[in-house]
């Protein structure tokens, strides 16, 4: 059932709390028909919460949906696809053994007649690929997701909310798995359905991309509305509103000569839990007082590089060097306490017990050495008066030091662990994903912190698939592609060219490369 | 669009020829078992003829063969279907050169145990059919745990269930004086426990194996106590169902060695084959399948396009539970004739074991059953003709088998993503 007019929304004074904490308070926003609209704020302003409650996820606790000026009640997901509202979520609904076609028709399914109502595989794929045709969102019906790259898996995802017939199409952060080239191709796709009269919200952090598509820009802080622009406001302009301050989206970072070699990784290979080779013959350098950055999309091998580096992953081949003595081999505590720090990617999992409090966490990784206890014994005097001051010096937010890490922000999570793997006296620092998910205070404090450890001449292996985050802090950048480092660029090097590397595509003779073929240059 | 669809952004890196494929992996095993068959059972084995049969009892035609002879050369021939898996293009005959081997180790394992019995014949047709007696409940019982795990629910309690089952069957049965009667009411008893543990592991979030384990020890005590205070009192007023009928089908009950093990049958070998049949149709080409197995592999994307998450698994729990209530009238209306306390004796978690050998797959719960259910019958035909072995080696392998199934032997299984998750929306 095709509508005609395309869907003009509204909402007024939607208002959600979590417990204490107030998620969207008050929020107002019109969705004009066939527009593109920017939904702008930080991790944790409350877009996601919006969006659930206009999803039907979440209900809300006060205040009033409108489509097409008639109130409406959104219950479930079934109700607002009903409305014409269909979502592509932050991280994919889709069922990973089930093909595309299966992910499509999965609530919708079309039935054979006759009393079994068997399942009509047939009409579902062509209904796939006329969705698929007529917005030229090219994917396979008969591939299973698994197998799929995560830029067609997001395809998938489209042609899964295009196939129920939506006029109003809500992108939740949809291009922060994307290389730049892929999320070039989503805005072409997002150009494509405004041109057929869909509207979309747009929800992001990332101010470039809301410049360059929306039609409005509205902007979340605090689960309030700051403000409604249009996309000729500055950047600049964009941020203050979006964290309430002026903010320099530059850190200022001192030129510095690198020192000695301190970490040398020589051929190193790598097998996923599966027994893909997903590092393969990587060859790195980072120097003391120098910050080697790895750009790449994730998935393409960053992860078990950093845990083969520490000792948490076993090494098939290669070596890895620390001022010249092997680490393979070694157990990850004797690495850590050779001086290494290690922020690793995903801090609920790897990086803390979040049951245990902050002090207990503070001393993760020396809880049986001096002054924190022995072999047999902790000693809790010492934990606590370490823990109150770290807690100060690094700025947790928090009641008390025994407070359990599960109850600070993730912003205030991170920095437990910046403050566990800082201060100590460190001759390398091992950083994944150091920022992912976190407010920019917080992002400008670990920034801080990261360069401070430069300054002092640690050597520095920083892994981000955020790039602008390897460009402001990396003296040199290893952009990393299906397990190989296809290339060590200095972060002058524009950043279409970072992309396409980052995309697997190797530029010949571009300007700023300063080492080919994965070798390192100093 | 055009750099996604030719450069895949994720790692995709060409996977490395790994040295111990699965075919070379149990090509290994099985040359090995092979081998120290072909050696040990020759050994043992005596000269005296091993005699088979496909009739069902031990007269008329065999075929016989020397004991020593047929041990060490159904031995050999099980390692060289092993060192055939070595073979390049081994890849597409793994499963029948796999079988072939089971197979030939197992008749060289007969060489030796009839050669060395007083009665050395072995009906095959009579094996088969206590085979497919024993294998009844286990698929009952393995297809209600991949019912429940499909959709994300783990179903420890299906001994529970059959427990219920069969007192209601046997209770119902006598007073009704019906066994169809008791059919019905086993698969409410199933339905009951099935209807706590709904309650419990969906809407109360309380951990799935703990909620299974105490519903199995609740099951057995109810039964128990109402053994004692009614049926044991008064057995031929509360605890004398009559046996299920059997039923033939005419001409195809005259086919060899199946024909009368599956058309001249009773009501649970029909139930069985059906359900095994609708159970897969309706996972895999219906509506409520598409949607169940996504409700086991990734509740919320289900949700996310309407789908009822907590609405579909509770039915199938409970639907499961009813499967397995009529796996429990088994025990009473075909088994036996009368209930007693514990009956069950732990099969409740041999049909979970068939529901992960059979990879949550019906047709493979069918498989693993009746495998299953060759060993339990192997074991008792030999026990009672007196072979050398003690009979409670005989009756481990069954649980041999599934240990090395388990254990990955025949190849990772690999359960729905979800399963044993509470969904909590959010």
């Amino acid at each position: 059932m095709e509508r005609r007019v395309p869907l003009r929304l509204e909402l007024h004074g939607i208002t959600r709390r979590f417990g204490e904490v107030v998620a969207n308070d008050g929020i107002d926003l019109t969705v004009e028909p066939g527009e593109i609209h920017a939904l702008l704020g930080e991790n944790g302003a409350g877009k996601s919460t919006l969006v659930n409650v206009l999803y039907g996820m979440l209900q809300p606790d006060s205040g009033q949906i409108l489509i097409d000026g008639e109130p409406v009640r959104i219950h479930g997901p079934r109700d607002a696809i009903a409305a014409g509202i269909g979502m592509v979520h932050q991280h994919f609904m889709l069922v990973p053994v089930f093909t595309v076609t299966e992910n499509v028709m999965l609530g919708a399914e079309p039935a054979r007649g006759g009393p079994a109502r068997l399942l009509d595989r047939q009409r579902a794929r062509a209904r796939v690929v006329e969705v698929s045709g007529r917005y030229s969102l090219a994917v396979d019906p008969d591939a299973t997701v698994e197998d799929l790259p995560v830029g067609v898996q997001q395809r998938a995802e489209i042609v899964k909310a295009l196939a129920r017939e939506v006029d109003l199409l809500i992108l939740d952060e949809p291009t922060a798995v994307l290389t730049p080239q892929e999320t070039d191709d989503l805005l072409e796709v997002m150009r494509t359905l405004k041109a057929a009269g869909k509207s979309i919200v747009f929800i992001t952090h990332k101010l470039r991309e809301v410049t360059a598509i929306a039609d409005r820009i509205t902007v979340v802080r605090n689960g309030r509305v700051v403000g409604t622009t249009g996309p000729e406001e500055s950047e600049d302009a964009l941020a203050a509103m979006m964290v309430g301050r002026t903010v320099s989206l530059q850190v200022s970072k001192p030129p510095q000569p690198p020192g000695e070699p301190v970490l040398s990784v020589a051929g190193l290979a790598v097998n996923d839990e599966r027994g893909h080779r997903v590092v393969d013959g990587v060859d790195l350098t980072v120097h003391a007082g120098e910050v080697l950055g790895i750009a790449g999309v994730q998935g393409n091998g960053q992860t078990e590089l950093v845990e083969a580096v520490m000792g948490l992953r076993p090494v098939l081949t290669g070596t890895v060097h620390m001022k010249g003595t092997p680490l393979v081999g070694r157990r990850t505590k004797d690495i850590l306490r050779m001086h290494v720090g290690y922020i690793p990617e995903d801090r609920s999992v790897d990086g803390l017990v979040k049951e245990f409090t902050i002090a207990e966490n503070l001393v993760l990784n020396m809880y049986d050495t001096t002054p924190y206890g022995s072999r047999w014994i902790l000693r809790p005097a010492a934990i606590a008066s370490s823990a109150a001051e770290r807690v100060e010096r690094f700025d947790i937010r928090t009641t008390s030091p025994q407070a359990a890490v599960a109850t600070l922000s993730g912003g205030n999570q991170q920095k437990v662990i910046v403050a566990r793997e800082l201060t100590r006296p460190l001759t390398m620092l091992v950083a994944a994903q150091p920022t992912r998910g976190l407010d920019v205070g917080s992002i400008e404090f670990i920034h801080r912190q990261i360069l401070h450890e430069r300054e002092v001449g640690t050597a520095v292996l920083l892994v981000s698939s955020e790039l602008d985050e390897v460009i402001a802090l990396a003296d040199r950048i290893a952009v990393m592609y299906r397990g190989r480092i296809l290339d060590v660029v200095n972060p002058q090097t524009p950043r279409e060219q970072i992309g396409l590397l980052m995309a697997g595509v190797r530029g010949d003779s571009a300007p700023g490369q300063v080492g080919g073929d994965g070798a390192d240059a100093t | 669009m055009t750099a996604p669809d030719t450069v895949p952004a994720t790692a995709a890196v060409a996977e490395p020829a790994r040295f111990w494929t699965r075919e070379r992996k149990a090509g290994t095993g099985l040359g090995v078992t092979g081998l120290v068959a072909a050696a040990l059972f020759g050994a043992l084995a005596s000269d005296r003829p091993a005699a088979f049969t496909l009739a069902e009892t031990t007269a008329g035609d065999t075929v016989e063969i020397n004991g020593t002879l047929g041990a060490v050369v159904f031995g050999l021939l099980a390692a060289v279907a092993g060192a055939a898996l070595w073979a390049p293009r081994a890849r597409r005959w793994f499963v029948l050169l796999l079988a072939a081997g089971i197979v030939a180790v197992v008749v060289s394992f007969l060489c030796w145990q009839l050669s060395r019995s007083p009665q050395n014949v072995l009906p095959l047709g009579n094996v088969i059919r206590s085979s497919v007696i024993f294998a009844l409940p286990l698929i009952f019982g393995g297809l209600a745990g991949t019912i429940g795990e499909r959709s994300g629910v783990i179903n420890i309690a299906i001994e529970g269930q059959f427990i219920m089952g069969a007192f209601f069957a046997a209770l119902v049965a006598t007073v009704a004086a019906s066994v169809w009667f008791g059919i019905v009411a086993a698969a409410i008893g199933g339905l009951l426990i099935a209807a706590l543990l709904a309650m419990l592991a969906i809407r109360f979030v309380v951990d799935q194996i703990v909620v299974g384990v105490v519903l199995i020890v609740f099951a057995l005590g109810v039964t128990g106590f109402l053994f004692e205070q009614l049926m044991a009192p008064a057995p031929t007023r509360y605890n004398a169902p009559s046996r299920v009928p059997t039923w033939e089908v005419p001409a195809l009950s005259d086919i060899p060695l199946v024909g009368p093990v599956l058309f001249r049958a009773n009501i649970f070998v029909y139930l069985a084959l059906a359900l095994v049949v609708l159970v897969y149709v309706g996972l895999f080409h219906t509506r409520w399948g598409l949607r169940t197995r996504a409700v086991g592999e990734h509740p919320a994307a289900a949700d996310t396009v309407g789908v009822k998450v907590l609405g579909l698994r509770y039915l199938n729990v409970l639907l499961a539970g009813a499967i397995a209530g009529v796996g429990g009238a088994y025990f009473t209306l075909l088994a036996t004739t009368n209930f007693n306390k514990g009956m069950t004796a732990g099969l409740g978690f041999i049909a979970l074991a068939t529901m992960i050998f059979g990879r949550w797959n019906p047709v493979g719960v069918l498989l693993a059953a009746v495998f299953f259910g060759f060993s339990r019958a192997l074991a008792v035909y030999l026990g009672s003709i007196g072979s050398p072995i003690p009979s409670q080696f005989l009756n481990m392998l069954p649980y041999l088998a599934t240990i090395a199934v388990v254990a990955g032997l025949v190849g990772r299984a690999r359960p729905p993503a979800a399963d044993g998750k509470p969904y909590i929306k959010g």
